[in-house]
């Protein structure tokens, strides 16, 4: 298994080796030790890789991703998993803003609580948050799911387009245009799909759904207040 | 009998304004419109070149070389942009305009030798394939980002703003939101689009340096990253860019068009080109960072006298917007019954927002579009841009330059008090530089 210490070697020399990946590499397995709060972390990576990173990271950690794996034993600065658009990426401690941000498809995980704008301008990712998100999360979320186990600050799903939340805890308060949603059976299951998916364990049916009202789709005087 | 001369119009209420004040009365919403600035504002009109004489020589027309090669991203790009003319084709996203403009502009610029730019949306199959030198948008909303086309890309603008509306996103109203663009956008089709203003996971220029460097990462150092900016605080927005870490710095001029945005953004947001450019150009010398941080301005360029004239003041490229859609026949006098549909006339169309465009250029209609043929239009562009570069290699002759970047501020005065003072250039025929505490 290649193992690379980033108190010796430097991201640019990690990044450069996981990008030269040829396609059907036996090099499959990775192991990061020392980040020591690096930005730009496993970033870009398009080869179906499987990066472990022992520590706390910075910025844009497993930025837009394909493909690979990559599991963070510790926690992420801004933007982790940013513009993701396949293949899975885990952080087991916190995340600061803007988890999951953009991101087109395949999954994020925060086991345990998220800052500020998780999930912000999502369009088809799903990202699973064992705990808490903060303010503006799924600001503008275009397409996708989030599922946040704890609690939702404030301004959740504000400006939402057609991407879903779901929430157990208590949310603050709903952005403009949020809003709750039945549950349905079909919910529950989409909710208990995606919390297995992450290995998170909790149950489906405690949920919440809160999706767009469609009231700022088109621009209506009526509605000027909320722009 | 009815005495016309006792009629005396209001300069605070003339015509336009009351016609905008009712339509408000009727709509009760801002106005939005495509196209830039109509008020005047000081410009590169205003300076004139001092050409040579007895105390300069010129060279010869024919005779005598006038380089116009420009390499942008010198600074930290592993593969700069090399560039055979200093006039780029500015962004304009697929979505705004046609897939047909969109080919056009890309074969003129090839065939020139020099870039086009992406916009709002992605990257399209198309522009990708008749553009030689792409360089690809970051934008704030991050419509269609794709890490694939971003190692497509020959450089990354990343955009804080842009002129016609610093501080705010693009819209594209649900009129042009087919089923190609909200698919390239992950949005329903037919809503009023307004993208955001702010990038979502980055705020402010320290967070915008751990940005540049990660998409120097991801694309392993090799492409120019850009940072474009709407020209408002233009020193200090040029010295964080630098700052950051960007190979080139974009200001664009509150002159610079857009598809769409609200009237009162494109007139009462901004600073002209002009006093950009210089303001762009003294921040970089501070630093000691000019010609090697390149700076690309642009806002209202038309002429390849307001190419020369960016040049000469300190910018190592222009880039055209609006001048290269008129290239295309915006605002021809074609099809004139489909301006009056409009409420418009040719050469006072603005209305790239309904997606009706007369001439096929903004626009997503089949039936519009097919008035532009792509390599017709192409031909117009590259014949534009021919004319931009034989006229700036005219001016910099003429001030006995074998290099358009030769030329200098020393070259230029400027023929109104206003723009002396924001050019930084002696009023004509006089020593003084308004605020320069000289005589």
């Amino acid at each position: 298994m290649p193992k690379v210490d980033l108190s010796t070697d430097t991201v640019r020399d990690l990044n450069q080796r996981l990008h030269d990946l040829e396609p059907g590499t036996t090099e499959t397995d990775w192991r990061v030790i020392n980040p020591m709060g690096a930005h730009a972390v496993a970033v870009g990576l398009e080869a179906s890789v499987h990066v472990e990173i022992d520590g706390h990271v910075g910025y844009y950690c497993a930025g837009m991703n394909k493909e690979a794996t990559v599991v963070v034993h510790g926690n992420v600065g801004t933007g982790f998993g940013e513009n993701i658009m396949s293949g899975t990426v885990i952080c087991h401690g916190n995340a600061s803003q803007s988890a999951g941000a953009t991101g087109h498809g395949g999954l994020v995980v925060v086991k345990g609580d998220t800052s500020a704008r998780c999930g912000i301008s999502m369009k088809g990712v799903d990202i699973v948050v064992g705990g808490s998100v903060g303010h503006m999360s799924a600001f503008m979320a275009q397409a996708g799911h989030l599922v946040v186990c704890g609690d939702a600050g404030a301004d959740l799903g504000d400006s939402i387009y057609e991407a879903t939340i779901y929430v157990r805890g208590d949310v603050e308060s709903l952005g403009s245009d949020c809003v709750e949603k039945e549950m349905t059976p079909e919910h529950v299951a989409k909710v208990r799909e995606l919390l297995q998916r992450a290995g998170i364990e909790a149950d489906a049916s405690q949920f919440r759904r809160y999706g767009s009202a469609r009231k700022l789709y088109n621009f209506n005087i009526d509605h000027a207040a909320n722009y | 009998m009815f005495d016309e001369r006792k009629l005396r119009g209001s300069s605070t209420f003339p015509p336009h304004v009351i016609a905008e004040i009712q339509r408000a009365a009727d709509e009760g919403l801002y106005y939005i419109r495509g196209a830039g600035a109509k008020r005047r504002v000081p410009t590169f009109d205003d300076l004139v070149f001092l050409g040579a004489s007895v105390s300069r020589y010129p060279l010869e027309g024919y005779r005598e070389t006038c380089d116009t090669t420009v390499t942008i991203g010198t600074r930290y790009a592993k593969k700069p942009v090399e560039l055979k003319i200093p006039i780029t084709i500015a962004g304009m996203s697929f979505g705004a305009l046609g897939a047909n403009a969109k080919e056009a502009l890309g074969l003129a610029a090839s065939e020139m030798g020099t870039s086009t730019t992406t916009g709002d949306g992605g990257m399209t199959d198309e522009e990708r394939r008749s553009s030689k030198t792409l360089v690809y948008q970051y934008l704030p909303s991050r419509y269609g980002m794709q890490p694939d086309q971003l190692r497509k890309a020959d450089a990354i603008e990343v955009v804080v703003g842009q002129g016609a509306k610093p501080g705010g996103g693009g819209m594209l109203l649900g009129q042009k939101i087919t089923e190609r663009v909200a698919e390239m956008r992950t949005l329903p089709v037919g809503i009023d689009q307004r993208s955001a203003c702010r990038h979502p996971d980055w705020t402010g220029p320290d967070d915008l340096e751990i940005k540049i460097r990660e998409l120097r990462e991801i694309t392993d150092w090799q492409v120019p990253i850009y940072v474009k900016c709407g020209a408002t605080r233009t020193s200090f927005d040029v010295m964080l860019a630098v700052k950051a870490g960007a190979d080139a710095v974009v200001v664009d001029g509150m002159q610079g068009g857009t598809a769409a945005t609200q009237n009162v953004f494109i007139e009462d947001v901004g600073i002209p080109t002009l006093p950009a450019v210089r303001l762009a150009v003294d921040a970089l010398q501070e630093l000691d960072m000019h010609r090697k941080v390149q700076l690309i301005v642009s806002g209202g360029i038309r002429t390849g006298a307001d190419v020369a004239k960016a040049l000469a003041l300190g910018a190592d490229a222009v880039s055209i917007g609006m001048a290269a859609l008129m290239a295309l026949n915006c605002n021809a006098p074609l099809y004139e019954e489909d301006y009056e549909a409009l409420g418009t006339r040719p050469g006072f169309c603005h209305h790239c927002q309904t997606g009706k465009c007369p001439v096929g250029v903004t626009t997503q209609e089949p039936e519009l579009e097919a008035r532009l043929e792509p390599k017709a239009a192409a031909r117009r562009v590259r014949n534009y841009l021919t004319s931009l570069t034989l006229e700036c290699q005219t001016l910099a002759r003429a001030c006995g330059k074998s290099h358009v970047h030769n030329l200098e501020p020393e070259d230029l005065v400027a023929m109104t008090v206003e723009a002396a003072a924001m050019a930084r250039v002696p009023l004509a025929g006089t020593k003084w530089i308004p605020g320069s505490g000289g005589a």
